[in-house]
């Protein structure tokens, strides 16, 4: 049987006519939707005498941020209000996912275990803590410091030097010497020397079969690099310890409850998650593998470090970067607490412009930037880890 | 020959005493290898530091007395905050002589919950009962018609609140999550990236943007004269924003459906939506039931970020009662009491999405 061009095929038979019929439609109709939507906003805003566009920005926002990366006064512009709330936003980020990344790790592997007791622990932290709102855990963490914790007088020093109180997070800080700089460029140049050095040793193995001790001589070198620099610079050992005066701590460093509390909730939280993700990782490299790695007569750490962290790594990172991602989306409930980060400026923003639009507006697109350059990186990271299939 | 034998012969000797019994499970457990006594050893020593005050804090030197200021002098936790208010935390301002109403709508959403549970009774009857349970909860809450006095929505709150949002959000996201998915399966170019768009986009940004826009932007786009009320147009939101997280789900469902019954389904003649509707659906959702329930899961927690946008929501009505002079400085024992809630309802979900998971692997 063969169908001759000629021969007319009904329009609603016809795939390739229905197509552009359907998405003809589909157009018009978000055509339609986004118009009516645009004409009711510019109608109300007329009524209402809002004005669009981001000319607010360099007015003067006339309100107090209680903690900032750098000089912020009330009398700056809403601009560099924002520019504080987004750097709040990116300090408790960056730090929320490092610690979650560490804890999660750990959290993961005790959930294997072969200790009871430990693996039991560890298994009922993560439903716990997995199975309790993000925003209720950061209430009572919050809480916790307004209310559970002494006053300064009576503050907590769980480990000597380091305070908790109901003024936040207090410790101590070495004083400011020449040396620390000459220490951080060091750190910056072992990095470098790390770097080519274990492509030089991967090169020596392919080539000769010989190990080199990558691991600990890089430990050696970043650590050392920057001691020797702080050594050779003087060795400043003087620290601006904490001390009780009247009703508050001086000198140390005072992290706020309200921060203590953010991070915490949020490492707490997502580590419960990143847990499982590691725990599962870990389970799907066979048993073979472990068993075929110490017959061919690998050490433990090596039976860890060349054969299952490379095949774990590949099934960890995927899930792990939505975990990072839900992460930073929720380190927006920071509003919720009283922390300053992006959205809780742009919210008081918005309370005193009146800018509702271009508010959110910011808030998504922000959010959307570290998304996509924080899976744009991990993706980066995936594909340098993945199968290379031959 | 005989008497040369030894007494004790492979069958009758008992294994060494510690290595059978309470002794032998410590010794394989517990204390296997010197890194694993050691740990023992100190988890043991911190358990002992933080559990004792800990029980003594919850029950030994507990009260339950009525105000906050007696219990002042125990020491221990104030249990009486909860008791004392347990009907404001649970169902908010809704008026007092006709929290029945809610109660009974709750009932019967646990009861429907727990019968559907089990996969014998997945039914079209079970639908039509979903159907007709909605709609019974729909009219207990709302009232106003079959002799119920009408209840406005700005005093709905508390726990049906709660489950509300979070029901009723899953429910209404699901069709468009699955024709999102769908969309992004796409061979057209113009709905494959609408749908592509709106589902990066949704998200990349929190839920919170998303509410912070059902509040403040939301109100301009609508004509002049006609009001939504906050907490239909906190549901749109999340009903927003559940979609496009159900439609990476079922995306992954629709890839599971192996190519070769798209193309039995095309050599058959059937077209696109007899395909899907008849062949491909059925099979893609059922691969993701399990993933669905944790969709379902981090709905149930995620409505509680309504507190910011100030609905009395179960969070939200518990830090009203604490911001009450008489209970103010009891708020662990309360939130450990909402977090006991939120634990015991995402534990049974994880738990039977586990379950389920388990019955539908027909996998060996």
């Amino acid at each position: 049987m063969s169908t001759s061009a000629s021969e007319k095929i009904p329009f609603l038979r016809d795939p390739a006519k229905l197509a552009i019929l359907y998405q003809f439609l589909t157009l018009t109709g978000v055509g339609l939707l986004s118009y009516y939507l645009v004409h009711n906003t510019l109608i109300n805003l007329e009524r209402q005498s809002i004005s669009t566009g981001f000319g607010f920005l360099d007015r003067e926002a006339s309100f107090e941020i209680g903690e900032t990366l750098f000089r912020y006064t009330a009398a700056d512009s809403y601009g560099r209000a924002l520019a504080v709330g987004f750097c709040n936003t990116l300090l408790v980020s960056f730090i929320g996912v490092t610690l979650t990344v560490i804890l999660g790790t750990f959290l993961g592997i005790a959930r294997l275990s072969s200790n009871w007791l430990v693996a039991k622990l560890s298994a009922i932290y993560i439903e716990v803590f997995q199975d309790i709102p993000i925003l209720l855990q950061l209430f009572f963490w919050y809480a916790f410091f307004y209310e559970i914790l002494p006053s300064p007088r009576q503050a907590l020093a769980p480990i000597p030097g380091i305070f908790l109180c109901n003024r936040g997070l207090i410790f101590g800080i070495p004083y400011w010497h020449e040396a620390y700089k000459f220490a951080f460029l060091a750190f910056v140049i072992g990095i470098v020397v790390v770097f080519f050095m274990r492509k030089w040793a991967s090169k020596r193995q392919a080539a000769t079969g010989q190990i080199f001790p990558v691991v600990k001589v890089s430990l050696a070198i970043l650590a050392g690099l920057p001691l020797l620099a702080w050594w050779l610079t003087g060795a400043p050992t003087k620290m601006n310890v904490p001390e009780l005066a009247g009703f508050n701590f001086k000198g140390g460093i005072t992290v706020s409850p309200e921060f203590t509390a953010l991070l915490l909730g949020l490492v707490l939280y997502t580590a419960a998650f990143v847990a499982e993700v590691v725990r599962a990782g870990i389970q799907s490299v066979s048993k073979g593998q472990t068993e075929a790695a110490i017959s061919i007569g690998l050490k433990p750490g090596q039976v860890l470090n060349l054969v299952i962290l490379p095949q774990a790594l590949r099934v960890i990172v995927p899930p792990l970067t939505s975990q990072m991602l839900n992460l930073i989306k929720n380190s927006s409930l920071a509003v919720a607490i009283g922390y300053p980060d992006f959205v809780s400026v742009a919210g008081t923003t918005i309370n005193q412009t009146g800018q509702a639009i271009e508010g959110v507006a910011m808030i998504m697109i922000v959010y959307l930037i570290f998304s996509l350059s924080t899976s744009a990186f991990m993706n980066w990271y995936n594909k340098k880890i993945a199968l290379v299939e031959r | 020959m005989e008497k040369s034998l030894p007494k004790h012969t492979a069958e009758n000797l008992r294994p060494p005493l510690t290595n059978i019994g309470i002794i032998g499970w410590m010794k394989a457990n517990l204390f296997n290898g010197w890194f694993n006594s050691a740990l023992t050893l100190l988890v043991t020593y911190m358990l002992w530091l933080l559990v004792p005050p800990l029980i003594s804090w919850a029950f030994i030197n507990s009260s339950w007395l009525p105000s906050g200021d007696q219990c002042q002098a125990g020491g221990g936790a104030c249990w009486s905050v909860v008791t004392a208010n347990i009907r404001f935390i649970i169902f908010g301002f809704y008026p007092h002589e006709l929290q029945w109403r809610p109660l009974v709508a709750m009932i019967i959403l646990i009861a429907l919950l727990f019968y559907s549970q089990n996969r014998s009774h997945w039914r079209k009857s079970l639908f039509y009962a979903w159907t007709l349970g909605l709609f019974v909860m729909g009219v207990l809450l709302r009232g106003g018609v079959l002799g119920f006095r009408g209840v406005e929505s700005n005093l709905w709150g508390g726990l049906p609140l709660t489950l509300l949002l979070s029901v009723f959000g899953l429910t209404a996201a699901y069709p468009v999550g699955v024709l999102l998915a769908l969309g992004r399966q796409s061979k057209l170019p113009i709905i494959k990236s609408f749908s592509v768009v709106y589902i990066e986009l949704i998200r990349g940004v929190p839920l919170i943007s998303l509410l912070f826009m059902s509040s403040v932007v939301f109100p301009l786009f609508l004509p002049e004269g006609l009001v939504i009320n906050k907490i239909l147009r906190a549901q749109i939101a999340i009903i927003l924003f559940t979609a496009a997280y159900i439609a990476e789900v079922v995306r992954g469902g629709l890839q599971g459906v192996g190519k070769g019954q798209y193309e039995a389904a095309d050599s058959l003649g059937l077209n696109y939506f007899q395909t899907m509707r008849l062949i491909i659906l059925p099979q893609a959702l059922k691969i993701v039931i399990p993933p669905s329930v944790s969709i379902l899961i981090s709905a149930f927690k995620d409505t509680s970020l309504v507190v910011i946008i100030a609905l009395y929501d179960l969070l939200k009505t518990t830090q009203t009662t604490l911001s009450d002079p008489k209970w103010m400085g009891y708020s662990a024992e309360a939130y450990i009491f909402v977090a006991l809630i939120y634990f015991v309802c995402c534990f049974a979900m994880s738990n039977y999405s586990r379950r389920l998971e388990r019955e539908l692997d027909t996998s060996l």
